[in-house]
């Protein structure tokens, strides 16, 4: 009976791995393809059926970093000379531009890259931070009109963002907002802001208040409670609404296309404009993509402990 | 050390008046404890005396200095929560430092009360654990170290053992006695579970809806009742209440409940023409305060034997007479079979009279 059972039950482990496997192929699939263009060389990025096995190369990133011109047909470039990464620009038919004092010129992406990084830290930092607060308040105080409040809070986010993209275009241009970092920090936060409150408030109902209480007997004030107790409580919480603010506000892209063009433009609106004119070159797409997928990959792991906690968090009442 | 006074305290939550002008003196040293169902007031009004609640009006005084305007951290007075409220990313040492901390203790001064007040209660081998690996009776311990770990001037309980399950309570009830016996700290418990507050305290409050029904010791409280909701509050297996008749048959006194009639001695009616009794009154008997034998004898009444209770070191028999039920308490095996034909008195000594318009006790202490 149980050598039967533990055999069926190892049967249906190995269906259940194979199936995740399966799953997990497909899901990593458009991964790998974006991951395997960023090193491919541009001849290969387009092939039918797709080119699996290549040999690797780093000219994508090289390309992705620079400003580059056509070579003209009798040019002549200094190969023996260049270092191995202008080579392999040469071989692509094209040269690095430079100024007129031989400095090479990088792209526009690092800007629009640091800008991401900018707009989205700021903007979490924000958003989390006075969600916190926020959630706090509602949460251990009597707040009059608490339910209305809350669901006005709520209701800033019932809107599709974009109804409003026109008018934000206007009120921004008119407040001189375009193309500012301010802007866009602005506009995140504002998106995030009701969204962080009402996830912190759920993690903050959920710590005991008695912990404050405990803290207040033994001689502390409300204030200090809050930093030495309760922020560390939910700490979950704080690390699983940051996650989702940062996501929200690194991958947003309608809003950083039509309010930034230049100064204060985004990864996402920059990376399709590399399509531009003639021919677009896939790899160096493919390489602005997986370099901005980093971030919020590396955020996430780093959190993960805390995510993993804040998904069962509130799942066992005491 | 410290003395604890309230003066007229009320406190209303919205539309709910929970404390209805409470004022209690707790002198220095003493082990008081608020008893009373939940929903009575008595965690509301300790919650108050740590300064967690505001009241409406009322003063309370510590050491005869108004303290309700002072915030709960310049009380100087510790708090002991039901759920222990040990702060979960901090280790055992760290909670019993953290009051410690609040008031910038030096550090080896620090390290040498935190390693004391653990050794007081046993729980020097936890120091590096944290709270979520503690059984409840050590959660507890280090619940109770931190709030002794200041010398506090008084120590609140709020029911402290209630979430243990019942063998570890009595183990907590012996070593919280031996704890107020070397601290000896003004202490205020609360609970409703009444053995805990017969064992522990000084003298025990009784709390019903927001009023103070009885202060005493817990032989008084006992003994004593001052009306009907304590009468029936306190005692297990509960008391027995019967509205009663009293009549006077030529010099002899008998009281009636319903139909079964017991004598009482002649003095009792004397005693209420001096109370000036009301008309309607009830009568109060302990299980033990029914008298009950296999013989008859004078004084005694027929009963038959509807329900017996073992609970081990007696009985608890429910009692006819006629359309009447008493309950009372026989040696275990007294009686062995229910429908069996015994007779019974009421011990007039046992007896409490209580005007059942307003619940007071009569106060009437007769002699057998």
């Amino acid at each position: 009976m149980a050598v039967v059972s533990s055999r069926g039950q190892r049967l249906s482990n190995r269906v259940a791995i194979a199936a995740i496997l399966v799953i997990t192929l497909v899901f990593l699939a458009p991964i790998y393809w974006i991951g395997s263009t960023a090193f491919k060389p541009r001849s290969l990025a387009t092939t039918s059926p797709p080119t699996i096995v290549y040999q690797p190369e780093i000219s994508p990133m090289v390309k992705l970093f620079t400003k580059r011109v056509q070579l003209k047909p009798n040019e002549k470039v200094d190969y023996d000379n260049a270092p191995w990464w202008e080579r392999m620009i040469f071989d692509g038919g094209e040269r690095i531009s430079r100024t007129g004092k031989g400095a090479i010129q990088l792209s526009g992406y690092p800007d629009r890259f640091i800008n991401s990084l900018i707009v989205a830290v700021t903007s979490t930092l924000l958003a989390v931070g006075m969600g916190t607060i926020t959630a706090y308040g509602f949460s251990r105080f009597r707040v009059k009109g608490e339910a209305d409040w809350l669901f006005f809070i709520l209701s800033t986010r019932m809107l599709p963002p974009i109804v409003v993209a026109i008018p934000m275009f206007l009120m921004y241009r008119a407040a001189g907002l375009n193309d500012s970092h301010v802007g866009l920090i602005l506009l995140y936060t504002a998106f995030n802001v009701s969204f962080a409150v009402w996830l912190m408030k759920g993690f903050i109902d959920e710590i005991p208040k008695e912990y404050e209480e405990a803290a207040l007997v033994d001689g502390y004030t409300r204030l200090q409670a809050f930093w030495k107790i309760v922020l560390p409580e939910a700490a979950t919480g704080i690390a699983a609404t940051a996650v989702f603010c940062f996501i929200t506000a690194w991958n947003e892209y309608a809003f950083a296309l039509i309010l930034t063009n230049k100064k204060a433009q985004t990864a996402p609106p920059f990376i399709p404009s590399q399509i531009g004119s003639g021919l677009p070159d896939w790899t160096v797409i493919a390489a602005g993509t997986v370099l901005f997928l980093l971030p919020v990959a590396i955020f996430t792991f780093l959190l993960r402990n805390h995510l993993l906690r804040g998904m069962s968090f509130g799942a066992i009442r005491k | 050390m410290a003395e604890i006074e309230l003066r007229h305290i009320n406190k209303h939550f919205g539309p709910d008046h929970v404390i209805r002008d409470v004022s209690l003196t707790v002198k220095d040293r003493e082990f008081v404890v608020f008893l009373g169902p939940s929903g009575c007031g008595k965690t509301t009004t300790l919650r108050a005396i740590a300064g967690l609640e505001e009241i409406d009006e009322g003063d309370i005084l510590l050491d005869g200095r108004p303290i309700q305007g002072l915030r709960a951290a310049d009380r100087d007075i510790a708090f002991v929560f039901q759920n222990y409220a040990l702060y979960p990313h901090f280790t055992v040492y760290e909670n019993l430092a953290f009051p410690l901390r609040a008031v910038g203790t030096a550090r080896d001064a620090l390290d040498s009360t935190v390693r004391s007040v653990g050794k007081s209660l046993g729980i020097t081998h936890l120091l590096n654990a944290r709270p979520s690996a503690l059984s409840g009776g050590d959660m507890q311990r280090v619940a109770i170290g931190r709030a002794l770990v200041r010398r506090p001037k008084a120590l609140l309980l709020d029911e402290p053992i209630g979430s243990l399950d019942a063998k570890l309570r009595e183990t907590m009830r012996v070593e919280l006695k031996r704890l107020h016996f070397e601290n000896g700290s003004t202490s205020i418990y609360v609970t409703h579970d009444q053995v805990e507050a017969m064992s522990l305290a000084d003298r025990i409050v009784v709390m019903n809806d927001g009023v103070l029904q009885q202060v005493g010791t817990p032989t008084e409280v006992y003994l004593y009742p001052a009306n009907l909701f304590v009468a029936q509050f306190i005692g297990s297996p509960v008391m027995n209440i019967a509205s009663a008749t009293i009549r006077s048959d030529g010099g002899q006194a008998s009281v009636t409940l319903d139909d079964a009639s017991f004598d009482m001695p002649a003095d009792l009616l004397g005693m209420l023409d001096k109370k000036r009794a009301a008309p309607a009154l009830s009568l109060g008997v302990r299980p033990e305060g029914v008298l009950v034998s296999h013989t008859d004898q004078p004084g005694y009444r027929p009963a038959e034997v509807h329900l017996i209770q073992p609970y081990g070191g007696f009985d608890i028999v429910d009692l006819r007479f006629g359309s009447k039920t008493l309950r009372a308490r026989t040696s275990s095996g007294y009686v062995d079979r229910i429908g069996a034909r015994v007779f019974a008195r009421i011990a007039p000594s046992q007896t409490h009279f209580f005007d059942t318009q307003s619940g007071a006790s009569l106060d009437l202490r007769l002699g057998d």
